[in-house]
């Protein structure tokens, strides 16, 4: 069904522009043309469907669901639903309050505030479409398991002591809202806004990085990587942890250029840790969550997600 | 003046709600008192999980989204 988009740029590059297929530039070209049409396209109809789906869920129904189950029953519903339902950042920290002052253990209420950013659906869709959709498959899991053991491991060591006290203090009573139900067209319509916003903010890192891409798709030796970053090379994993880290928010960006990096040899392992790194360490959320968190914790946390992606990306070089 | 309290801690889209909602009142050209609450711990004392929300004089009619012009003349207006 794709391969429509390769003929779109083959027609473009080749037939109306007159390139010539052999030479460097004119791939380069063809590159950019093929990627960011599907790019774009794949972007708008999933980010409909997904929003549309969205329209159903919300961090109140998330604490309703989540209150008062068996622990174990509760972290597996956290990491399902914080890679469901991404929200705002903005209200991660009235999240946080509302969860824990409604009984939820802090151990699950971590478990879905790593999840929700980790697993990115934008970063799914894209990871599917560039590298294979069996990468995305492997990006969820990996990402909930994280989600999941990350709080799994606040709970037994019993980290509650490193959340700022006046948490535990606050009283939080849900303020209901009256209103109709949201009817079939509302809901048509705040998925169109909501496809709408997201793109309006992502298009500038798309058309980057499959700009960036298309140049070392074109430029780039064969197999470059394989000298330089091959799986060999042990410090080729951590050193992509930690430049992913203030690339936050590019993930659109990021994908298209590893799409080139993974042809060019660099292993699948770095790849996946790289992108998760990207996605879920974020400098603003850190900032944010710190109005909670003790400093311990804070610090707890991205020790964590660092050791789990190197960890992933070894993992993942070693069976690739 | 009616009080619209604009919850949110200063993401895009709480800007966005605000905005809206001074153009839409300029528009009707009525006075009203628009507040930001941006302050978490106010938001979820509040009881408000998602963000951005609106309250018109303490009462809660928009979470969780940007709302639309004329949900917003709706508000002011009655």
């Amino acid at each position: 069904m794709l391969e429509i988009f390769t003929k779109l740029a083959d027609l473009i590059s080749f037939d109306l522009l007159g390139l010539d297929p052999s030479k460097h530039f004119s791939q380069s070209v063809h590159f950019f043309i093929e990627d960011t049409t599907k790019i774009f396209a794949l972007l708008t109809v999933l980010m409909f469907i997904v929003g549309y789906l969205r329209t159903w869920m919300s961090p109140e129904k998330v604490r309703d669901w989540l209150d008062g189950k068996p622990k174990i029953f509760a972290y597996f519903l956290a990491v399902t639903l914080g890679a469901l339902t991404p929200f705002c950042s903005c209200s991660s920290i009235p999240l946080f309050i509302a969860f824990l002052s409604s009984g939820i253990p802090l151990g699950v209420t971590m478990a879905f505030l790593i999840t929700s950013p980790m697993v990115n659906e934008v970063a799914a869709v894209l990871f599917g479409e560039a590298i294979g959709w069996d990468f995305t498959v492997y990006y969820v899991l990996t990402g909930t398991l994280i989600g999941g053991f990350g709080g799994f491991l606040i709970d037994i060591l019993k980290l509650e002591k490193w959340v700022e006290p006046f948490v535990y203090e606050a009283a939080f009573t849900e303020t209901k809202m009256d209103g109709p139900k949201l009817s079939a067209q509302k809901r048509v319509k705040m998925s169109w806004d909501e496809t709408k916003d997201i793109l309006n903010r992502v298009w500038i890192y798309v058309l980057v990085g499959v700009g960036v891409g298309a140049g070392l798709h074109g430029f780039l030796p064969d197999e470059w990587f394989i000298e330089y970053a091959g799986s060999d090379n042990l410090l080729a994993v951590p050193t992509a942890v930690i430049m992913a880290i203030p690339l936050y928010a590019n993930v659109t960006g990021t994908i298209p250029v590893a799409e080139v990096l993974i042809s060019k040899g660099l292993p699948i392992g770095t790849t996946l840790a790289f992108i998760m790194s990207t996605v879920a360490i974020s400098l603003p959320e850190l900032v944010i969550l710190r109005k909670v968190l003790k400093p311990k914790m804070i610090a707890f946390f991205v020790f964590y997600l660092m050791a789990s992606f190197i960890v992933i990306g070894y993992g993942f070089n070693l069976l690739y | 003046m009616k009080k619209i309290e604009v919850l949110g801690t200063g993401c895009k889209k709480c800007v966005t709600t605000e905005n809206l909602i001074s153009e839409v009142a300029k528009d009707l050209q009525l006075e009203v008192d628009i507040v930001k609450v941006d302050n978490p711990i106010d938001i979820a004392s509040r009881g408000i999980m998602s963000t951005p929300a609106v309250m018109v004089d303490g009462n809660l009619v928009f979470k969780g989204g940007v709302p639309d012009r004329e949900e917003v003349s709706l508000w002011l207006k009655d």
